[in-house]
């Protein structure tokens, strides 16, 4: 961990630090292409009605169907990654597929790192019975393998857009609750709090002012690489027919039904699974540079 | 060290407490269990029968009582769909995800480990990048992208290798290397941390200042050090495994107990899936357990906790 604690009254030199920590981030290269590649897929994603050259969901069970890349219709469009079996062009449906990826990644992200966010302040600091009882909870939750854990549920409330968002979000908190948890347990001895706390700062307010600002950037690179990991797990669930429900595209459904016709239309299953991985690696790929730029020993 | 187990071994059963707890409340979520095991057509009157002769209108920790005497007898109920007892069902198909998860394994310790340490040791040369480029792309490849890709390569171009089924060895292959490569990748990575840490350690600079020849030392020193995270993460990596099969076994057919339960949850048979949660959580479990006993021996500094 950088030895700069972020104490409330010295701002100037927060800010210095932060200008230092994002030069270094800069200068790791493979950090650089993975936060590029990262911002490629989202600007896609939101500007898919401009970049898209066709209506994803738009059929055409006549003579468009399962047409190979570079494939040109009789209007004389172009279809770049060739149709579905639907007759829906690749390329619009690979595009559009961004949109819930994305979405569910951050918004289960969002849910599991609040999530784990109280859970570890609220473990690490109080301690005692607390801690206990979290801990165990969180070895429960691990005991679980996810996929079984998450298709049963779905299975049960049905598949559609908040529930899988919900589901991978309430059961992702521990690898945040545990990173936070450490990092509050250090802190916990610190000059600076036993500084507060002996100023008469209530336990609230230490942990709000002084503990979570320096627990944040651990918390960070968890967020980011655990993106990647709920990015995968989301086609996983649309492969299995468990998220979000047809006709949206998603990669993990184009996946499914490319399979099916694996053996004559290899670019149905080809295309959809590239998306996945370049959109992973990239955001592996910067919150590897992340991680290592804060402290290469994190044990992430 | 006796209390250190013991503590573990209570810590396990607590969370096995807690497991079956969450199994059995999954039919509660919607909040009338009845509503999601019959059929969405069938009438008022077959609901509130069905409700009075399987117990649901009993209290709920009255029910939750009765499934766990059930599952520790290895009593879920009748399957749905096949009519048999689901834990039978559950049981017979163990063995196919164990021999795959366990090739899988098997295959990700004899490939990470060495990429691991040649890694550390040649840092920075092409073998450490290219190793270290590859386990990047293995755990960022979906796994059931890889599948069918590796299906589409082998099976379907070259016909080299069957697609689907279990039997033979060459059925085990592609699904071993479809389960196994996010693993692979994990491993190797952390085996190349772990040893990398290990060898700037001033007991590996002062044997070498002594004169200790190279190759014993690293085999001898640093190993033994950096296979305590491994042996950590082999645990946890089997409760991935465990998981990933579901995937993997739905897409190379394999009869194993993933498979079970994605076509359970599709049939809406769910003493099957609570028999597969349960048995599948409970084993994770137990591997923990044994992983902690292993890690007791590799690091004395526990013992005495």
């Amino acid at each position: 961990m950088s030895t700069a604690i972020v104490l409330p009254e010295a701002a100037r030199r927060e800010r210095r630090e932060w200008v230092v920590f994002l030069r270094r981030l800069a200068a790791r290269r493979t950090a650089l292409f993975g936060l590029v590649v990262v911002a490629v897929v989202v600007l896609t994603a939101i500007a898919a009605p401009l970049l898209s050259p066709f209506d994803p969901i738009e059929q055409d069970l006549g003579d468009l169907r399962l047409k190979a890349p570079a494939f040109r219709d009789s209007a004389g469009r172009l279809h770049l990654l060739g149709t579905d079996h639907l007759g829906r062009d690749l390329l619009a449906r690979v595009i559009y597929g961004a949109r819930p990826a994305l979405l569910v990644g951050f918004a289960a992200v969002a849910i599991s790192g609040v999530l784990g966010m109280a859970a570890g302040l609220v473990a690490g600091y109080f301690g005692g019975r607390l801690d206990d009882v979290l801990m165990r909870l969180a070895d429960i939750q691990l005991a679980f393998p996810f996929i079984l854990l998450a298709i049963a549920v779905i299975g049960v409330l049905g598949p559609s857009l908040q529930t899988i968002i919900i589901v991978i979000g309430v059961s992702s908190w521990v690898v945040y609750a545990r990173i936070v948890r450490g990092a509050v347990l250090t802190l916990r001895e610190r000059e600076f709090v036993q500084a507060a706390l002996a100023l008469g700062g209530g336990d609230g307010r230490v942990v709000l002012r002084h503990i979570l600002p320096n627990v944040f950037t651990p918390w960070l690179v968890v967020a980011t690489l655990d993106m990647a990991r709920v990015i995968v797990i989301e086609s996983a669930l649309s492969f299995l027919g468990l998220g979000v429900q047809p006709p949206t595209p998603t990669w993990g459904g184009m996946l499914a039904d490319g399979r099916v016709y694996i053996s004559t239309a290899w670019w149905l299953a080809t295309f959809p699974g590239l998306a996945i991985l370049i959109t992973v690696l990239g955001i592996n790929l910067f919150g590897d540079g992340l991680r290592d730029t804060l402290d290469p020993r994190l044990k992430v | 060290m006796r209390t250190f187990l013991l503590r573990r071994l209570l810590q396990s059963l607590v969370v096995l407490f807690g497991v079956s707890f969450v199994v059995f409340a999954i039919l509660f979520l919607t909040g009338d269990p009845a509503l999601v095991l019959l059929p969405p057509d069938a009438s008022a009157e077959d609901v509130r029968r069905f409700r009075e002769a399987m117990g649901f209108n009993d209290p709920f920790f009255v029910q939750y009582g009765r499934f766990l005497k059930g599952a520790l007898q290895g009593d879920f109920g009748q399957s749905v769909r096949h009519g048999e007892p689901a834990f039978d069902l559950v049981l017979e198909r163990m063995p196919a995800t164990f021999e795959l998860a366990g090739a899988a394994l098997l295959l990700a310790l004899c490939l990470a480990i060495p990429a691991g340490i040649l890694s550390a040791v040649r840092r920075n040369s092409a073998l450490d990048y290219i190793a270290t480029v590859v386990a990047l792309f293995g755990q960022s490849l979906p796994t059931f992208w890889l599948g069918i890709m590796l299906i589409l390569v082998f099976s379907v171009q070259f016909h080299w290798l069957p697609s689907s089924g279990r039997g033979t060895l060459p059925h085990l292959i592609l699904p071993a290397i479809t389960l196994g490569l996010f693993t692979t990748a994990r491993i190797t990575r952390l085996t190349r941390s772990g040893m990398l840490e290990v060898l700037n350690q001033d007991y590996i600079r002062t044997a070498r200042a002594k004169g200790v020849n190279d190759p014993p030392l690293v085999w001898k020193h640093a190993l033994k050090n950096a296979a305590i995270p491994i042996v950590t993460i082999v645990g946890i990596e089997l409760g991935t495994l465990l998981g990933g099969s579901v995937i993997t076994e739905t897409i190379f057919a394999w009869p194993g107990v993933g498979r079970l339960s994605v076509q359970a949850i599709a049939n809406r048979d769910y003493p099957v899936v609570q028999a597969a949660v349960f048995l599948l959580a409970t084993t994770f479990v137990v591997v923990n357990l044994l992983v902690d006993v292993v890690y007791t021996y590799l690091d004395p500094r526990i013992r005495l906790r």
